[in-house]
């Protein structure tokens, strides 16, 4: 009777991240990139050398240099503090898109995959209905039917991915449904709804996490290529998607560095995203805790 | 024929190398049946796909020998395998349904087998599969060659199996816990049915199963294996007379049989003097014409015609039959997760049957009646602890919290014998027998008067089950609980019950006091259940009980 430890504490969690990292050195890496944005996110504005939306005529489409690493822009402004700044735009938008998509997404496929019957076929088709569309298109036609705003980015983003949660969930739930342990709380006292959200939901939180960090890369992908078509986000704003729409003018031309380096770091946020996917699984896997 | 010496097979994982079997030998007769026994973990089926050379990636044979009729398996070809593997040797596996293909007939499966060892050619391999089929005694065989697997039932499917197993003339079968899983009559044919084939065709084989009881019964000689290493080795009858090894009269000790006492599966050191349980109480349970209908796609499904029974304060009352004849219709009825169709469940003198499911979830009587399920691994949370599964009913219907909760915690731990130190494992860190406990201190955390017990030992080693049966006839006697016992396995019900009910169909057959039912069971299907549960040599057990009283 000394040492019982009702629960896993928070110092618990942290050596389970330290496991976690070294057990898998790509997750370390990527842990380290994501960390490395959301510094950039949160204090690239202080950081930067120039002002990202001021214009010097007198030094537009220099090449990398020592005191522009990344070059400047046909306007002159500095590429490196704009690629910088853009990065609390471009993760606020995903990270906002994906929150919205987990939870919508979480709630109607718990319903559907425990429940089941008329509402869970209701569920499916309508979701089935937004898959039949080509994604992007879908997501630019929102984008122009709502308006040309940041939030309406989100939304978009947002509504595309919900079909991709609500499926995983829908599947994980289902299968736990009449699971020993889902009746062990009912008889516990728990009603159905308290069973779905605190015993059965948490349990496909492990495929979720996958799930939220590719997504993450394609909500990236899907702001920045909206900005590119010319929906969302307008100039002068540093965001990665614009950025390399107007660099792209200017590849012909041999000022590649205008699109690359925006481009660059998209790829980079991408890549970063999709390797976290094992690692936030294996942090949110009690079975991996040994 | 089959010569197997110092086999040792290692598994490469993360944390380094594991040795599943360490160093075995045995040889094999032709027309013997070998016995190869073991509890979850001994590496028994490894060591049959060790012979058949099918070990998962990252296993190999890492020493020793393995002949056949003169030729070494060990060195042969990947090729030479593949014409051996279902020619020569050939295997069952444990479940069935995995074993086929579900998406193909299952006539058409037999004739690949056919086809593929050049048995057949494409105009007459209809015609052998049919009578393939017709040779493991499957009725209407021109008509089960169209069926698909899902069409048939759990035994049906063994059937096929063994068909495809046998249809190649092999001189060697290697059955992989044939029969678990399997309703007990269906195993008794399954089993029969194997043996005569056997027999017929002067086949060899090597049953693997968990069951001393059933290898006893179909095999000539018994090898006990426990981890990695055979223990002991003999014909069956002197494995059962005169066990030798420690772990084997262990095991033989754990077999549920006739003529046993609770305390008799344990070791001797371990009988303890069976405390004494009250059992003629008021009725606490009265079950009244209860009825359970499903809606179906081809009309309703009568899961539960109309059962009635009482169950008396105190009483351990054992619920026996078969997959499908309700049982757990009635037991999730009886624990109020199900709403029945009609009729009523009185319960401490208040009708608790008409009261919703999910509006029972805030009765006071909630922590009256609870249940341990059947399946320890499925039935805890796999995120939370042990601590915090036990924990759940406290604070949900308990309203404990804190300091309170914890002791309370620690105080079932200890009731269960579950080592305080675990408590803060997860489920997958504990082992089945840890697993089982867990679930019974969730089960009595709120000090339940009615307790539904499902199969709570089906998924257990003997040894394990011995332990937990006698844990729950302890807590029995000490919390003054009452029991209802759902099982398959009358050998098992007998152990712990005062009182019996036989289903089949949804409907009660037969019941009465144990001892009654068990010595003259009135119903033809109590009698083919009783009959169907395997016999291992009977004489010596009572020998060595004599003995073992001997030596108290």
């Amino acid at each position: 009777m000394t040492d019982i430890t009702p629960r896993q504490t928070g110092n618990g969690m942290l050596t389970h991240l330290g496991h976690v990292m070294r057990e898998n050195p790509v997750t370390a890496l990527s842990f380290g990139l994501f960390s490395c944005f959301v510094l950039q996110a949160f204090f690239g504005q202080w950081l930067v050398p120039y002002d990202p939306l001021a214009t010097n005529s007198a030094r537009a489409l220099e090449a990398p240099s020592a005191d522009h690493w990344f070059g400047t822009d046909q306007l002159g402004r500095d590429v490196f503090s704009r690629v910088i700044v853009a990065t609390r735009l471009d993760l606020t938008i995903s990270v906002l898109a994906v929150a919205i998509s987990f939870v919508i997404g979480s709630v109607l496929g718990a319903v559907a995959g425990y429940w089941g019957g008329w509402l869970d076929s209701v569920l499916n088709r309508i979701l089935d209905t937004i898959m039949a569309f080509p994604l992007f298109v879908l997501a630019m036609g929102i984008v122009a039917a709502l308006g040309n705003t940041v939030e309406n980015i989100i939304y978009a983003t947002a509504i595309i991915n919900i079909p991709f949660y609500a499926r995983v969930v829908r599947a994980e739930v289902n299968i736990r449904r009449e699971a020993g342990f889902a009746l062990a709380a009912r008889l516990s006292g728990n009603g159905h709804m308290r069973t779905l959200a605190f015993h059965i939901f948490p349990n496909a939180l492990p495929p979720m996490m996958v799930q939220v960090s590719l997504n993450m890369g394609w909500a990236i992908l899907n702001a920045a290529g909206l900005s590119f078509v010319g929906l969302g986000v307008r100039p002068p704003t540093p965001e990665w998607g614009i950025m390399v729409a107007e660099g792209a003018n200017f590849i012909i031309s041999g000022h590649w560095w205008v699109a690359l380096f925006p481009g660059l770091w998209l790829m980079l946020a991408v890549f970063t995203f999709n390797l976290m996917g094992d690692g936030l699984r294996d942090l949110v896997d009690p079975r991996r805790r040994t | 024929m089959l010569s197997v010496k110092d086999l040792s097979v290692a598994f490469k994982t993360r944390k380094g190398q594991v040795d599943a079997v360490r160093g075995i030998s045995f040889d094999l007769a032709p027309g013997e049946t070998l016995g190869i026994v073991g509890e979850s973990g001994s590496g028994k089926s490894v060591t049959s796909y060790a012979l058949m050379r099918i070990l998962d990636a990252g296993g190999r044979i890492s020493a020793g020998d393995v002949s056949w009729n003169g030729r070494d398996l060990r060195a042969a070809s990947e090729s030479a395998m593949r014409s051996l593997r279902g020619r020569e040797i050939s295997m069952i596996f444990q479940n069935p349904r995995a074993a086929l293909n579900p998406i193909r007939k299952v006539g058409h499966q037999i004739e690949d087998v056919l086809r593929q060892h050049g048995r057949a050619t494409r105009s007459d391999a209809q015609a052998k599969a049919i009578a393939a089929l017709e040779a493991v005694k499957i009725r209407n065989a021109a008509e089960r060659y169209h069926a698909y697997p899902f069409e048939l039932s759990g035994g049906m499917c063994q059937r096929i199996v063994i068909a495809i197993a046998l249809a190649c003339d092999p001189k060697l079968m290697i059955a992989d816990e044939p029969t678990t899983g399997l309703d007990i009559t269906t195993q008794k044919a399954v089993m029969e049915l194997m043996r005569d084939l056997i027999r017929e065709r002067g086949m060899s084989s090597i049953v693997i199963t968990h069951d001393l009881g059933l290898a006893a019964e179909y095999c000539d000689r018994l090898a006990v294996m426990k981890d990695g290493q055979i223990v002991e080795t003999g014909p069956s009858a002197q494995i059962f007379a005169n066990p030798q090894h420690p772990y084997t009269r262990k095991l033989v000790d754990a077999t549920p049989r006739p003529g046993v006492s609770i305390r008799d599966l344990l070791p001797p050191e371990a009988r303890m003097p069976e405390l004494p349980h009250d059992t003629d109480g008021r009725a606490i349970l009265e079950v009244v014409d209860l009825v359970k209908t499903y809606p179906g796609k081809s009309g309703p499904v009568h899961a539960v015609k109309g059962i009635s029974f009482t169950i008396r304060e105190g009483q351990s009352v054992g619920l026996v039959g078969e997959s499908g004849c309700g049982k757990s219709t009635t037991s999730a009825m009886l624990v109020r997760l199900l709403d029945p169709s009609s009729g009523a469940i009185v319960f401490d003198g208040h009708e608790i049957g008409g009261i919703p499911a999910e509006r029972f979830l805030r009765d006071p009587r909630r922590a009256q009646i609870q249940m341990v399920f059947q399946d320890a691994t499925d039935s805890l949370n796999p995120r939370h602890n042990a601590f915090d599964s036990i924990a759940e009913p406290l604070r949900r219907l308990g309203r404990m919290r804190g300091a309170r909760l914890a002791a309370r915690v620690g105080e079932l731990a200890q009731l269960t014998g579950l080592p305080a130190h675990l408590l803060s494992r997860y489920p997958h860190q504990l082992s089945g027998g840890q697993k089982a406990r867990v679930g019974i201190a969730r089960a009595i955390a709120l000090d339940p008067k009615f307790l539904i017990l499902d199969e709570p030992t089906a998924a257990l080693d003997v040894s394990i089950q011995a332990v937990v049966l006698n844990l729950l006839a302890d807590l029995r006697a000490r919390l003054g609980m009452t029991y209802l016992f759902v099982s398959h396995d009358l050998n098992v019900v007998r152990l712990l019950c005062d009182h019996v009910i036989v289903m089949q169909d949804g409907q009660i057959v037969e019941q009465g006091p144990t001892a009654k039912l068990m010595d003259a069971p009135e119903h033809p299907y109590t009698r083919e259940l009783l009959h169907s549960a395997p016999k291992p040599p009977a004489a010596p057990f009572a020998m060595g009980h004599a003995a073992a009283k001997a030596a108290e």
